[in-house]
């Protein structure tokens, strides 16, 4: 099938998530993409307005439906927010590696998310809910700017509740109603009990944050190799054809956007690559 | 006789013209260099007399002159502004359309219209080569290719057919393609394909190569290699004889002087090793000095590849299409994300050209993406010379402790 043309999907539900944060079910219309795993994303079109890359954000057991948050910043991401049920979008993918879910086999899972960085982990947690005995603990942490940035928040309560699931959250400006912890998601790290040998860690957020994330994390013992970290850059193909998606050696549309720490460490370093 | 890949044979300069007479009458659309605009550009040829006989170049950085030569040689200059990327990987290319309501699937271009949904468009194609049918489709034949644009063509099936989302449309033209290659006797200032280990012969990837050889009494030919068996039959189309073994002696040593006659060198041993360690070096503010991030480099250079895509609709609103076409890792665009651009600064994009080019190309594709062709350096408005800052990094490391 040729990835170039975007199959048709129909808008089946548009949640609001957030002011600015969307949440789209889509239900195929032609045949369907093959199924995409965690940390995977598609290229989502807006007919006539254009196309953007956009992590999978669903229950990734649920097959033919497929579930993306979006955060509406452009003209194409707001035009696909905007998007009402019946509306037909355009759906390109899956592209990209996804999340190593079968490193965090028998440990501890660290989900940190700063923002829209909680969407494309939302499937990590989904997987660990389907098979909970697979994992020790998860333990995820959250950070956003304002209390009105927070995503899935109810969900969030509910994973909380059960047990080995830890939910921990904080923002940057909290509101007068805000009685949570108050600063940058690294400060909840330096409060959670780690055990940095068996603990695998599953970070995707504002770039920076995800670097004070894992050298956090490497501060308290957790190996580079088992810090995965989803990256950004633009993207026009998903193909590994166009060549906008480069960071140094990589074409993150092929060789990412999940990487683990290790391997970018010195790219992520490195200013303007 | 029936020639064989093993056999060099020898055609006389008039040639040319039944081999071009022959491609046509085969069904291909022949495209050689030919004068245009006071530069030797690539363009369909009707006849083989608009091969740019007697005409040379010279370059520099930041220059490109015709120049008469002494003799009447049809390939004796170097790498124009143009290279076959123009026709294997077009400019500016449309990809689908739809309407926009979403009543109908995407159309991808290149599929017949009868298989074509209601409601899609019946306007007319402004850019033929991407819209037609395979059958409508020009089959090329690349008359003249020299040796470095050979290897950038076995580059770029390698970035654009090689990976595991292949570029189809771009699959579907290179397979069409029939390519005579030129062996190249006379390379230009800014020439250095034999650092590259690109030229100036010809080992494969071509149908016929040809090298031409003019006497001093006025005699004008060309030896001749078949690339497969199944190119043959064209050449027996043409007059031909076996070249004697002084004759592709004669051949074979133009092209080793050539080797040795190239305008410019670039060392590269260590040299994706080099740009890597090369990241944070202050020579690429000096590089930014001078650089005016007008993006020709990559314009000319026959392995730049990037695209972008651009979304449009009809004055009605009703009808959208996709065109791919060529971007600049020099546009401040190009790394454009929310909240800016990645590559803000000129010395992060003239070093993420030159640093992809000699370096991260060999992680993403298994090679250099440079062939040594020059054309950077000539097309370059203010002369800026990939050797030469090449040759400054590596300078700069050996003069430091």
């Amino acid at each position: 099938m040729n990835h170039v043309v975007p199959r048709r999907y129909r808008v089946v539900d548009n949640v609001e998530e957030t002011y600015d944060t969307t949440t789209l079910t889509l239900e195929p219309i032609d045949a369907a993409i093959a199924a995409p795993a965690p940390g995977q994303f598609t290229m989502l079109t807006s007919f006539g307005v254009g196309e953007v890359p956009v992590s999978v954000s669903g229950d990734l057991h649920e097959h033919t439906s497929l579930v993306h948050t979006l955060r509406a910043v452009g003209a194409v991401t707001t035009s696909l927010a905007t998007a009402r049920p019946g509306n037909v979008l355009g759906v390109r993918g899956p592209f990209g590696t996804g999340w190593d879910l079968a490193a965090g086999m028998g440990r501890d899972l660290v989900v940190i998310a700063g923002g829209i960085g909680l969407a494309p982990l939302r499937p990590v947690l989904y997987a660990a809910l389907a098979a909970p005995s697979s994992f020790r603990r998860v333990i995820t942490l959250i950070g956003a700017r304002t209390p009105r940035d927070l995503l899935y928040g109810r969900q969030m309560s509910t994973l909380s509740a059960r047990p080995r699931f830890d939910v921990w959250t904080t923002v940057d400006h909290p509101s007068p109603d805000w009685c949570g912890s108050v600063g940058v998601v690294t400060t909840l790290l330096e409060r959670v009990p780690l055990d940095p040998e068996h603990t695998v860690a599953y970070v995707c957020g504002p770039e920076a944050m995800m670097r004070f994330a894992a050298e956090a994390l490497l501060d308290r013992g957790v190996p580079a190799k088992q810090v995965q970290v989803s990256l950004e850059r633009n993207m026009r193909c998903g193909a590994g054809l166009c060549g906008h998606c480069q960071l140094g050696p990589l074409l993150l549309c092929r060789d990412g956007p999940v990487n683990t720490y290790d391997q970018v460490l010195s790219l992520m370093t490195t200013k303007e690559l | 006789m029936a020639p064989d890949t093993t056999t060099t044979s020898v055609i006389d300069v008039s040639a040319l013209g039944i081999l071009v007479t022959t491609l046509q009458r085969r069904g291909f659309t022949v495209i050689g260099p030919t004068v245009r605009d006071g530069a030797i550009v690539l363009a369909e040829l009707t006849s083989a007399d608009e091969l740019p006989f007697g005409t040379g170049v010279r370059l520099d950085g930041g220059r490109y002159r015709l120049r008469a030569r002494d003799d009447r040689a049809a390939f004796g200059h170097a790498a124009g502004p143009q290279s076959w990327k123009t026709y294997l990987h077009p400019a500016r290319e449309r990809l689908w359309s739809a309407p926009r309501d979403g009543s109908a699937a995407p159309e991808p271009s290149g599929t017949p219209r009868s298989m074509v949904s209601t409601g899609a468009s019946t306007e007319p194609e402004t850019y033929p080569a991407s819209g037609m049918s395979t059958e409508q489709r020009p089959r090329y034949a690349f008359l003249g290719v020299r040796p470095c644009d050979l290897r950038a063509i076995g580059i770029l099936d390698r970035v654009l057919a090689g990976g595991a989302h292949p570029d189809a449309a771009y699959q579907t033209r290179r397979d069409g393609i029939l390519v005579i290659a030129v062996e190249c006797t006379e390379p230009g200032e800014t020439c250095f394909c034999t650092s590259m280990g690109a030229g100036p012969g010809a080992d494969d990837g071509f149908d016929l190569a040809l090298t031409e050889l003019i006497d001093d009494d006025g005699g004008h030919h060309f030896t001749v290699r078949i690339g497969t068996e199944a190119d043959a039959d064209l050449l027996r189309d043409l007059p031909h004889e076996c070249a004697d073994a002084a004759t592709r002696e004669r051949s074979a040593q133009a092209v080793a002087d050539a080797a040795n006659n190239m305008g410019r060198t670039m060392e590269t041993a260590g040299l994706r090793e080099l740009m890597v360690r090369n990241r944070n070096s202050t020579h690429w503010d000096d590089v930014a000095s001078r650089c005016l991030t007008c993006g020709n480099c990559t314009m000319v250079c026959p392995t730049c590849f990037c695209t972008t895509t651009e979304d449009v609709t009809d004055l009605t609103g009703e009808h959208a299409e996709r065109w791919r076409r060529w971007d600049s890792c020099f546009d401040l665009d190009f790394s454009y994300i929310h909240g800016g651009s990645v590559r803000t600064s000129t010395a992060s994009r003239y070093r993420q050209w030159a640093t992809h080019k000699l370096s991260t190309w060999h992680d993403q594709f298994g090679s250099s993406g440079c062939v040594g062709c020059g054309r950077c350096i000539a097309w370059c408005p203010v002369g800026i010379d990939l050797t030469a800052e090449v040759a400054a990094l590596r300078a700069a490391e050996e003069g430091s402790p």
